[in-house]
């Protein structure tokens, strides 16, 4: 099999300003995949390029073997591609099942016209939507506020909201923009078993960008530095905590 | 008191053609944070096509099935103006939009203008009668209009709060930017919303048309401008807030008019919008927006 995920020579320039490089990456199913770097070295830009929100200047994104780089965010993201935001963008005028049902429905294929007139295949599949979209809120512990607006949850169920709406796509992939942010030690510690928790339980290849490095380093079978929109390290956790360049760079006095 | 009740009656008819057209407005500038300046000009195109096809057809056409075609024709045409003039400018600075859409009303104007260059009557679509109730005058027409748009209202708000579709525009009209991470298309969405949006504005200048029956291309200039201010009185971008806008401005005119010389309609409606932005700079129902960080 080959790998779920490919980016191959990606650069992506802002004007003059080069925010990727001559970025490779392969993530293959079933890990997890870390992505660390300083604040400004491009992470961010990586998961934009995926998910199809920019356009690379240069090189290929893979996905199961097949091009997206070029295609539409919302087709990318129906080719099985999740995602969370740093700074949490839940829909928040809308309820927490809304919130889950959304990304759950955008995979039925009806037409507009069978949704306006609620018939035969609809009605069946908005039944199953609910309760689908209910199961995962259970999951997550969210069942109890289903019908509340989601800006009504405090900021750790808004995470979780978050995940869980990226969930309901069914990705093979998700991406992870800094789960912890936010989080004090005893939380990241519990956010690092729940993470563990969703790619068993969901069967999902995780690529995750996270500044706890005890949480990268506990959780990530593979990781890769950013560093000024360049890969300066790839390697298991072991390695990259021996790397001279990414201690230089990177990690140095912070962590343990 | 008779009195007082028939102005109500007139108010109410008045407020509900007011507040579909707003609909429009609203649902647009929900999604998009644009003023569709078109969408007074395709209210008055709805009278026109509805004239048309009363003129045309080989038989005659029952109203429902008028109300659809016109709906259907200017719902399209509000679609196509979407797909072809402001969707290339969906990146652009939002007044290159509106000066876009200000464009496209004076184009649609102008046209029908220079087909149609003096008033036409609206033929009679059915035998309209009118009914006595408590010494209170209601016609079959004012009925309809009521019956019609309060139908076409629910229907909206049913499609808004329940639908797939709606929940959809709901989370477009949220974030547009994220949307499409969940795997909708902001485009079909966009477009639906228009096509609905701008079919209630045809709807609306079908029964305006038909409950004033003399209709000009230059008619959808003040009611269109009218609904606009009904959308921001009630809260622009808010659905609700503009069928309330609606019948506040339907019943500021009627009752001004009952009481007042009818020269001061316009002056009144237009100070009402004024003094009631100064105390709610959002509209009525409006909410000021989440500052992003």
């Amino acid at each position: 099999m080959s790998a779920l995920l490919e980016i191959e020579d990606v650069t992506m320039r802002f004007g003059g300003l080069c925010a990727i490089s001559n970025c490779r990456m392969t993530v293959p199913a079933g890990i997890t995949h870390g992505i660390i770097g300083p604040n400004g070295a491009g992470k961010t830009t990586l998961f934009n390029l995926i998910t199809g929100i920019y356009r690379p200047t240069e090189g290929i994104i893979r996905y199961k073997g097949r091009k997206i780089s070029g295609q539409r965010p919302s087709r990318i993201a129906l080719e099985g591609i999740g995602r969370t935001f740093q700074n949490i963008r839940i829909f928040k005028s809308l309820t927490v099942l809304e919130n889950v049902r959304i990304a759950y429905d955008s995979q039925l294929r009806y037409g507009p016209m069978e949704s306006l007139m609620r018939v035969g295949r609809y009605g069946r599949a908005e039944d199953e939507s609910i309760a689908r979209s209910m199961e995962l809120l259970e999951h997550f512990g969210l069942s109890g506020f289903a019908s509340i607006p989601a800006s009504g949850l405090s900021y750790g169920s808004q995470r979780r909201l978050e995940i869980a709406r990226a969930l309901a796509l069914k990705p093979a992939l998700l991406l992870l923009d800094e789960p912890a942010a936010g989080m004090n030690t005893g939380e990241t510690s519990a956010l690092t078993e729940f993470l563990r928790d969703i790619r068993d339980h969901f069967q999902v290849t995780m690529i995750l960008i996270e500044h706890h490095m005890h949480l990268v380093m506990n959780l990530c079978d593979k990781i890769t530095v950013l560093d000024f929109g360049r890969v300066i390290a790839d390697g298991t956790p072991a390695e990259i905590r021996a790397n001279p360049r990414v201690i230089e760079a990177y990690l140095g006095e912070s962590t343990e | 008191m008779a009195y007082f009740a028939q102005q109500a009656v007139n108010a109410i008819s008045l407020g509900f053609l007011y507040a579909l057209i707003a609909l429009g407005y609203t649902m647009v500038y929900g999604v998009l944070t644009m003023i569709n300046f078109a969408h007074g000009d395709l209210f008055m195109l709805g009278a026109f096509i509805c004239l048309l096809l009363v003129t045309f057809s080989p038989i005659a056409l029952p109203f429902p099935i008028l109300l659809v075609l016109v709906m259907l024709i200017i719902g399209g045409l509000g679609g196509l103006i979407e797909r072809l003039a402001y969707r290339p400018l969906r990146d652009a600075p939002r007044v290159s939009a509106v000066i876009t859409a200000l464009g496209c009303g004076l184009v649609i104007s102008n046209t029908t203008l220079s087909i149609s260059p003096y008033s036409r009557a609206m033929p009679e679509v059915f035998n309209d009668q009118y009914f006595n109730v408590f010494g209170v005058g209601i016609s079959t027409l004012q009925m309809l209009i009521i019956g019609v748009s309060l139908a076409l209202m629910i229907g909206l708000d049913a499609l808004i709060q329940k639908s797939r579709f709606g929940m959809a525009l709901r989370a477009v009209a949220f974030d547009a930017r994220s949307a499409p991470l969940m795997g909708i298309s902001v485009n079909r969405i966009i477009s639906l919303t228009f096509l609905i949006g701008t079919g209630l504005g045809g709807a609306a200048g079908m029964l305006y048309g038909m409950a004033f029956p003399v209709i000009s291309a230059s008619m959808g200039v003040l009611v269109g401008w009218k609904a606009f201010i009904a959308a921001v009185i009630g809260g622009i971008g808010n659905i609700r807030g503009a069928v309330l806008g609606g019948f506040i401005l339907g019943t500021v005119e009627i009752f001004s008019v009952a009481t007042l010389p009818s020269t001061y309609r316009d002056l009144i409606s237009y100070s009402l919008l004024l003094v009631i932005l100064i105390f709610k700079p959002y509209g009525i129902l409006g909410r000021a927006p989440n500052i992003k960080v």
